[in-house]
């Protein structure tokens, strides 16, 4: 089983989502993340879809993907070089005995305060999946209220299209 | 011209060619039924949505046009379901109509509303809501070239009912139909082609195992070029009936769960399995670890899904049957020898043909009345089915010769569907005797379309080869369960009869094996109505010889 991520070009339309999880949902694949959102045409949707799977799995879920009148193009980009991002709201109890430790470990990771609260802090963190674990485990101790993380989004590099 | 989005749907489907829809009026489609009543399109009122349904799929499965059905909105459209769903699984080109409620009350519960395009969304190739009725014309025309192109399936549109009151400019415009997303296959790799001639060639066993894609790609012709160039033997899946004629010397009839043992053993002893418009179904493969042990397997498909979701495969080509076939055949040459592989074969219909056991008193066997049937008619019918024993009965006593003669639920097992069908059948080819090889039980899950028959005149033959049991379910219980025939005796049931009579069908009940014959002959005489045929048949008669569930194709019960 390997994570492959699937770049996937959709007509921006009102159930295309419904119709990508519902053949997810039925096949029985399983979606670890989903990140949607226009493209720089704004009639075509990008769904980053990451799925968990050996070869025969993401050939059946590829194929049965093509078969949605809506879905244009799907992209495997696992195997490209790509640059990969994920973004991460972290809402972590603060005190004025722990603050300078967090801001220090905020600068660390290049990550933002977003919001200050009388014993909490919002943190704002973007990058790949690895380092958005590293900055969650960091946190931890201090005591996370509400985590809010969003799915991966993905581009390959260099001039060409994904 | 100023027209209402009603009147342009109805110009779209005179344009398509409709000639023919299936239908039950409502609140929501009444714009529509308003535009009906004017046109020159043949309605035919069901007398429940899903005998539409069911009704525009048999007459798609008759002729390979796109079957056309019509339902209000709420449980109209609902009433659907079944029907789209048996298309569905079998590939079956169906455009339906459900209304809808007007646009600014969707999403607010309103009366007889439901999420007809929510509901249907696993089960149709395609959907479509229509908010505008500048829409109206695109969307049809979208939904007809989905339906039929590349692999065939249901397409349902939802109609609000402003959108279809509207009134707009329109003026036709045959624009050019451009879906990003779906591009219809043309061609095919002719390396791959070349790869599985190579396999032919060296083939000492093979097999052709043919499927409904056959049918739907209108390849019979090319099916039987390949078979007799080569002298390699063909079975048939439910699905395939009539791709192939069953009396042919390379026939073996059907093969998997109620297939004939030569068949099963011919693949499963095969060096090579070409496999054409299938999808390896588990009613046709057993248990897939045993499957074909030592067969290499060429698939041809239009769909590339099905290249190995189910079975490995060594040769795939994705495009048109018809075209695959063709371009196979154009590079193989004809052989004349007859090898060891058609003795084996020929030994094995010696020793393994389907049999049936005596009648007892009063009772006829079932089987005995389809090879009756099969006789008076040559093959010159169309045989549609419910369900059940009935159907598996069917498939292995009818001599099919041509294709679209066979209609049946193979996919979903639809019981209620072969009457429906039947009717849209008949309504197809009025040229050609239709029968419906019904149960006691699955005739009572459409018999309201009785009225419809006998409102159109239809003379459909509908035989019930009545056993007072959900045979199937009951045969399965003998074998599987100690015999605890838990809730499967209906013989709690209407006299057939005369319930035909009420509707104004013409009713015959026949105990007597010598009176079969007859009854089916005087049936066929009959012109201006519906006949329902009361065959007392031997109520424990079981479908054999059968592969148990989980099994492999080899470890077959009964037959022998």
């Amino acid at each position: 089983m390997k994570k492959h991520i699937l770049s996937v070009t959709v007509e921006n339309k009102p159930g295309v989502l419904t119709r990508v999880a519902t053949l997810f949902r039925r096949r029985g694949y399983n979606i670890e993340s989903l990140a949607v959102g226009e493209t720089e045409n704004p009639s075509i949707s990008r769904m980053t879809i990451v799925v968990n799977g050996d070869d025969r799995i993401i050939e059946q879920v590829t194929k049965q993907l093509y078969k949605l009148v809506d879905v244009i193009k799907i992209v495997d980009i696992s195997e490209e070089k790509r640059v990969e991002r994920e973004l991460v709201l972290i809402k972590v109890k603060a005190d004025a005995t722990v603050r300078t430790e967090i801001v220090q470990i905020v600068e660390i990771f290049r990550a933002r305060i977003v919001d200050i609260g009388r014993d909490s802090l919002i943190i704002e963190a973007t990058g790949d999946s690895g380092k958005i674990d590293a900055i969650e485990d960091s946190l931890r101790p201090f005591g996370i209220i509400e985590l809010v993380r969003t799915g991966k989004i993905a581009m390959v590099r260099g001039g060409s299209r994904g | 011209m100023k027209l209402k989005g009603a009147q342009i749907l109805l110009r779209c489907l005179e344009e398509e060619g409709v000639d023919t829809i299936f239908g039950y009026p409502g609140g929501a489609v009444l714009p529509i039924y308003d535009a009906l009543y004017d046109s020159n399109i043949r309605h035919i009122l069901v007398r429940h949505e899903q005998g539409a349904a069911h009704a525009a799929d048999g007459y798609a499965r008759a002729t390979g046009k796109v079957g056309v059905c019509i339902a209000t909105s709420g449980p109209g459209a609902t009433n659907l379901v079944t029907g789209i769903a048996t298309a569905y699984m079998d590939s079956i080109p169906l455009v339906c109509f459900t209304g809808q409620v007007a646009t600014h009350m969707i999403g607010k519960d309103a009366f007889q509303e439901a999420d007809i395009t929510g509901i249907t969304l696993p089960i149709t190739k395609h959907n479509y809501l229509i908010e505008r009725t500048e829409d109206v014309a695109r969307v049809v025309r979208e939904a007809f070239y989905i339906a039929r192109t590349n692999r065939p399936g249901p397409v349902v549109v939802d109609l609000p009912r402003d959108v279809m009151e509207n009134v707009i400019d329109y003026e036709s415009d045959k624009e050019e139909i451009c879906i990003r997303g779906y591009r219809v296959m043309k061609g095919f790799n002719s390396g791959q082609v070349i790869a599985a001639v190579d396999l032919i060639r060296k083939a000492e066993r093979p097999v052709i195992y043919a499927g409904g894609g056959v049918i739907s790609s209108d390849a019979s012709l090319e099916l039987r070029e390949l078979a007799e160039k080569r002298k390699i033997p063909v079975t048939t899946t439910l699905m395939g009936m009539g791709a192939f004629p069953s009396n042919h010397y390379l026939s073996l009839g059907m093969l998997g769960m109620h297939g004939t043992r030569y068949a099963n053993y011919a693949i499963s002893e095969s060096d090579l399995i070409i496999a054409v418009g299938v999808r390896f179904d588990d009613r046709v493969t057993g248990k897939l670890d045993d499957f074909a042990p030592h067969a290499r397997i060429i698939h041809i498909d239009i769909d590339a899904a099905e290249i190995g979701k189910n079975v490995d495969v060594d040769v795939p080509i994705v495009g048109q049957v018809k075209e695959v076939l063709a371009a196979i055949n154009q590079r193989l040459d004809s052989v004349e020898e007859y090898t060891e592989w058609h003795k084996t074969i020929d030994r094995w219909k010696d020793e393994y043909p389907l049999v049936y056991g005596a009648p007892s008193e009063e009772r006829i066997m079932p089987q005995h009345i389809i090879e009756v049937i099969s006789e008076i008619t040559q093959g010159k019918a169309i045989i549609t089915t419910e369900v059940g024993q009935n159907q598996m009965w069917a498939a292995q006593y009818y001599k099919f010769k041509y294709p679209r003669t066979f209609i049946s639920s193979g996919g979903l097992g639809t019981m209620g569907f072969g009457f429906p069908a039947a009717i849209g059948a008949k309504v197809a080819r009025p040229d050609l005797p239709v029968f419906d090889i019904a149960g006691d039980g699955s005739i009572q899950m459409n018999i309201q379309e009785l009225a419809t028959a006998v409102q159109y005149k239809l003379p459909v033959i509908i035989c019930i080869l009545n056993n007072q049991y959900l045979g199937m379910v009951r045969q399965w219980q003998g074998l599987f369960y100690k015999g605890r025939y838990a809730y499967t005796d209906v013989s709690h049931q209407p006299d057939f009869v005369r319930l035909a009579e009420a509707y104004g069908a013409v009713g015959m009940r026949i105990k007597d094996s010598s009176e079969v014959e007859k009854a089916i002959r005087e049936a066929l005489e009959i012109k201006d109505r519906p006949v329902v045929i009361d065959f007392w048949v031997e109520r424990e008669a079981d479908v054999y010889p059968m592969v148990p569930p989980g099994k492999s194709l080899i470890e077959m019960l009964g037959g022998d």
